[in-house]
């Protein structure tokens, strides 16, 4: 498998948080609350795994290294990894395992509703992320995983209804994801794909300058 | 002459007790024991009255206030205390920004000697008074309260303070007062969260109360938390505590206490109405928009053990009901 170091790298970082967070949860380490620290930072933690994954495309596009996409699978799976977490937190820290409050919740509010919509589409992308759906699906694959534009959107909502006042943070994230959905527009899309040829020519004229020098 | 060599394990003259005092062993024993004693007790009510409670240079005002606290005025029944590290690091006060840290962080910033607060409105006796001269004439007890957040968890926290409804008869309101209206300190040099450019905030920070609801005798101005002077993330040096509403209408670090005849507009209900009311009383039956408000989670919590228990009407306080008769606490939340 090709660049495998790199997948293996990828992996550990990804995995490394969650396990540093449940350590410090189970040794106190994150306050008197942390049950609800370990919800929080796993659904933001997915977020930037969500914008992570989509920005391998566009660095792809720029840098003409597979390294990119050889990783962009597995960051999507460990998005939804954290989201499975989050989603199991929340059951257990925040509704103390009581599904009628699951009910209420999932029927009166918007957030929950939003955030559990995200999860469903995240679920199938999930799901039909191996060879054997790809395969299957053919042209419908794509049609299927431009769901994950719907989900980053969903998301970035889903957060905005939990800040209480200061949106800072929610800016930087929501910047972020307009940027790389911008970065998808066709004309913006060709535009970055030419910049890896005057890349290599600039080198080139740049080595040619120093080797005349 | 008779020459007599003791026996080396023998009395020495000056060892043997006379007579008078041998038999008052008794009683002086019993007054260096009381002597012992006496000098303990301010020793503990001091530094041992509450485990690992970081020590605090105690204002002189402070200070002169603690031989006559009355301790345990009101206790939390057999309800655990939060324990002090958690109360002070564990906190919203959004001057110093927004995360639950960010107080304990920041706060020491905040330069709280000297200290005025400002009274007026429909009062008989209005002007500046300072911290010392506000809190001298009353005497502090100790409040043991359950203190619930409207982001549905909660502590158990022993306040030091005196009831707030003396300290508004002092000022002696007028028929117009209706309501008290309170303010925060505001100054962006020493609060980092003042200072942020997203903070959809407008400072100063503003609560109020309904006239009775301030006279309620559960209601009090808090100069102290678990026997020592109050840490500046909880509200230095002068805050109110309303333990049957939500933690957000117990404002901190009070400048200014106005009487006044209209409802007063107070930060979180201009900023968000329709989640925040102007009496946020605890209620498990009025659901926050983004959360039910059945359950709390009381801490300190641990993964294990996630603490979620069952919310009560007016946070346990049932004898403030008669305050909300004839009044429906769906629509006035």
């Amino acid at each position: 498998m090709r660049y495998r170091i790199w997948r293996v790298v990828v992996f550990l970082l990804a995995l490394f948080p969650p396990l540093l967070w449940l350590y410090m949860g189970l040794t106190q380490q994150l306050g008197p609350d942390p049950g609800k620290v370990l919800v929080d930072n796993l659904g933001q933690g997915a977020l930037v795994l969500l914008l992570l994954t989509l920005s391998m495309t566009p660095l792809r596009r720029l840098s003409a290294w597979g390294g990119w996409i050889a990783v962009r699978r597995q960051l999507g799976l460990w998005c939804f990894t954290y989201v499975l977490l989050h989603v199991a937190g929340y059951l257990t820290f925040i509704l103390g395992l009581r599904f009628d409050r699951l009910l209420d919740d999932l029927s009166e509010r918007p957030y929950i509703i939003v955030g559990a919509l995200a999860f469903v589409g995240l679920w199938l992308l999930a799901l039909t992320s191996n060879h054997y759906s790809v395969r299957r699906l053919g042209a419908r694959w794509r049609q299927l995983h431009k769901l994950v534009y719907v989900i980053l959107v969903l998301g970035l909502l889903h957060m905005l209804w939990v800040v209480r006042s200061d949106i800072g943070e929610w800016v930087f994230y929501a910047v972020s994801g307009a940027a790389l959905l911008m970065l998808r527009i066709p004309a913006v899309a060709a535009w970055l794909s030419a910049r890896p040829g005057k890349v290599k020519s600039f080198r080139k004229a740049l080595t040619a300058k120093s080797a005349g020098l | 002459m008779l020459i007599k060599v003791p026996l080396e394990s023998a009395a020495r003259e000056s060892e043997i007790t006379p007579e008078s005092v041998y038999l008052s062993r008794r009683t002086f024993m019993a007054a260096a024991g009381g002597l012992a004693a006496m000098s303990a007790l301010p020793l503990r009510a001091e530094t041992s009255r509450y485990a690992d409670v970081e020590a605090a240079s105690n204002p002189a005002w402070f200070t002169e206030k603690l031989p006559g606290v009355q301790w345990g005025a009101v206790t939390a029944g057999d309800e655990a205390l939060t324990p002090f590290k958690d109360a002070t690091h564990y906190n919203n006060f959004y001057e110093f920004g927004t995360s639950k840290g960010d107080p304990a962080r920041y706060a020491d910033k905040l330069e709280v000697e000297p200290w005025t607060v400002m009274i007026d409105g429909e009062v008989a006796k209005p002007g500046p008074v300072s911290l010392e001269s506000l809190v001298q004439p009353h005497r502090l007890e100790e409040r043991i309260y359950r203190l619930r957040c409207v982001e549905a968890w909660s502590m158990v926290i022993p306040w030091l303070g005196f009831p707030l409804a003396d300290l508004l008869k002092r000022a002696e309101p007028t028929s117009k007062a209706r309501y008290v209206r309170f303010e925060t300190k505001v100054a962006p040099e020493q609060m980092s969260g003042v200072r942020s450019g997203f903070s959809l905030i407008d400072w100063p920070y503003r609560e109020g109360l309904r006239l009775d609801e301030a006279m309620h005798p559960l209601s009090i101005m808090a100069v102290g938390i678990y026997g020592r002077v109050l840490p500046n993330q909880n509200g230095a040096p002068l805050r109110l505590v309303v333990p049957w509403k939500y933690g957000f209408k117990s404002i901190k670090s009070i400048v200014r206490i106005s009487l006044v005849a209209e409802q007063p507009a107070t930060t979180w209900e201009s900023l968000a109405p329709d989640e925040y009311g102007f009496y946020a009383n605890v209620n498990p039956e009025v659901d926050h928009p983004r959360w039910s408000q059945a359950t709390e989670r009381r801490l300190p919590n641990s993964l294990f053990s996630p603490n979620v228990v069952p919310t009560k009407l007016f946070n346990g306080y049932d004898e403030v009901a008669s305050l909300y008769s004839g009044l429906d606490l769906r629509k006035y939340y």
